[in-house]
């Protein structure tokens, strides 16, 4: 991805706004994008989420097959996410192998995932040492107005609830669901300046200085964190933007919860 | 060998439909907020969505042709849109594909026009089901449409083939799987031109034409479903907030 060029009046204009208490699309600084999510509607994916952020659209699908297992963990199943971010969703994606901003997403949702022990890998066991479950968790990124990282993880999240194991498939028993618990959500972060503000928009991003993606699960517990880009955050903001996080995932969770399954 | 049946003995196929019958289709313009423009395509459980930028700059620069735009299209399978997770990347298959669909949609829009730039065009199937490439060019070219390129006319796709001992229409994945001939093809409704045609199997030349002409006529049909979506998109009073502004909200 090119280096974008913002126009120095845009800067100031966002600067202004913020100064004032105020962004561009007219969020206050601690407010979510108005979000909609479809499930399932991959019907050749094992279970899938459509996440619609705003402008931000992306949809993520879990594929399931038998493989095995990595020598060090025989008695556990693999999982696996990846992350495109294909030309169609922003003029400056190119076509070609993942680079480093599509990879750090994968690896931030992936940990988010494997760290909050929200899949028990070890219960994907089919013949310890020889056939575990193998899960991918692909990312297509469809739209890009900023923030994939939350958009991203709640696909996933969403995908993974609602995955069907195929096992029928694989002539290693009946059809069940994924056993997955707990909904590690994040909510990032953008600094510019002194002004931090949650769910950036694609410009918000563009001339921010630091990045902070936290994930907190249901009991409220910080589950992962991500700092990114060139700036720094000072003691008291990422105290701040924890607090922020922990309770917008919780009204996030609570809404998810009473629409996505 | 099991005979495995694709037309029982009503005529019907797998899924009910008549021979000359095509799976359901929803298309729908403008669904993008980046792309210059864009098309959202169902065709049965085929899922696709295609994205046009340009005319703009051409990369790589060696590329670029002094008196026209070039068209680069990509056709891309997502890994969960199939059975058996595609692995990310392009692939032989997915090159080809590319490839004619981006021959059949030069011919229609008005290169000259745009010297040195391209137009570029994204499809990318989210689920699949038979019949992915006739889906990725008719919503290709109602995208390019959407994003405001002068063409000479739609393309439309749609293919037909022969199961079972008959010709049918736009076969199913079954039929597709089993049955004995698929030709894909792309039309231009306004010259009765054809600009994408592919055939694999076997029929005798009565059942290719046959085929040919079963898929032109559908194609005839689809062609009215692109323009309804375009007038859906650009009707007076049709929704308005998919047009990308950088108005600033106070």
């Amino acid at each position: 991805m090119s280096k974008p060029i913002i126009a120095e009046i845009q800067k100031e204009q966002i600067r202004r706004l913020a100064s004032e208490g105020k962004r561009m699309d007219g969020r206050g600084f601690e407010e979510l994008r108005n979000l909609e999510v479809e499930v399932n509607s991959i019907g050749a994916a094992e279970g899938s989420a459509r996440i619609i952020l705003g402008n931000t659209d992306v949809l993520v699908g879990v594929k399931m097959s038998v493989g095995t297992p990595f020598p060090d963990k025989p008695n556990d199943g693999v999982l696996m996410t990846g992350n495109e971010l294909k030309p169609m969703a922003h003029q400056d994606f190119s076509v070609g192998p993942p680079g480093p901003v599509s990879i750090e997403i994968a690896r931030v949702v992936d940990r988010g995932i494997r760290e909050s022990k929200m899949i028990d890998l070890s219960k994907l066991c089919i013949v310890p040492g020889e056939k575990v479950w193998m899960v991918f968790v692909d990312i297509q990124v469809i739209d890009y107005d900023g923030n994939l990282f939350d958009a991203a993880t709640l696909g996933a999240l969403l995908a993974l609830h609602n995955t069907t194991v195929p096992a029928r498939k694989f002539e290693v028993g009946e059809n069940h669901k994924l056993p997955v618990n707990g909904w590690p959500l994040t909510v990032t972060s953008s600094k510019m300046d002194d002004f931090i503000m949650v769910d950036p928009v694609l410009l918000e991003e563009q001339v921010a200085d630091a990045r902070l993606t936290v994930s907190v699960d249901e009991n409220d517990f910080i589950r992962a964190m991500q700092k990114g880009l060139s700036g720094a955050f000072t003691y008291e903001e990422v105290v701040k933007a924890v607090d922020v996080a922990a309770s917008l995932t919780k009204k996030l969770r609570q809404k998810i919860i009473s629409t996505g399954e | 060998m099991v005979e495995e049946r694709l037309i029982g003995d009503d005529g019907l196929r797998e899924d009910g439909r008549k021979p000359d019958q095509l799976r359901p289709i929803k298309i729908e313009a403008g669904v993008l907020h980046n792309a210059d423009g864009s098309a959202y395509v169902e065709w049965g459980k085929n899922k696709v969505l295609a994205a046009v930028y340009g005319p703009r700059e051409v990369h790589p620069k060696f590329l670029q042709d002094s008196t026209k735009a070039i068209v680069q299209v990509t056709y891309n399978m997502a890994a969960f849109s199939v059975d058996d997770r595609i692995r990310p990347g392009p692939n032989r298959r997915a090159t080809e594909i590319s490839k004619i669909i981006g021959e059949a949609l030069e011919y229609v829009i008005l290169t000259h026009h745009f010297p040195r730039s391209s137009v570029d065009v994204y499809i990318e199937v989210l689920e699949a089901s038979a019949g992915t490439r006739c889906a990725g060019l008719t919503a290709a070219s109602v995208a390019v449409a959407d994003a405001g390129i002068p063409m000479t006319d739609l393309v439309v796709s749609c293919a037909a083939g022969k199961a079972d001992g008959q010709i049918i229409l736009d076969l199913g994945k079954s039929e597709d799987n089993l049955g004995e001939a698929d030709v894909p093809l792309g039309y231009i409704p306004r010259t009765g031109e054809i600009v994408l045609l592919q055939m694999d199997g076997h029929l005798t030349k009565a059942e290719f034409e046959k085929a040919m002409n079963m898929a032109m006529n559908a194609c005839k049909d689809i062609y009215e479903m692109q323009k309804d979506a375009l007038r859906r998109r650009y009707a007076v009073g049709a929704d308005e907030d998919k047009t990308p502004t950088q108005e600033v909200i106070e």
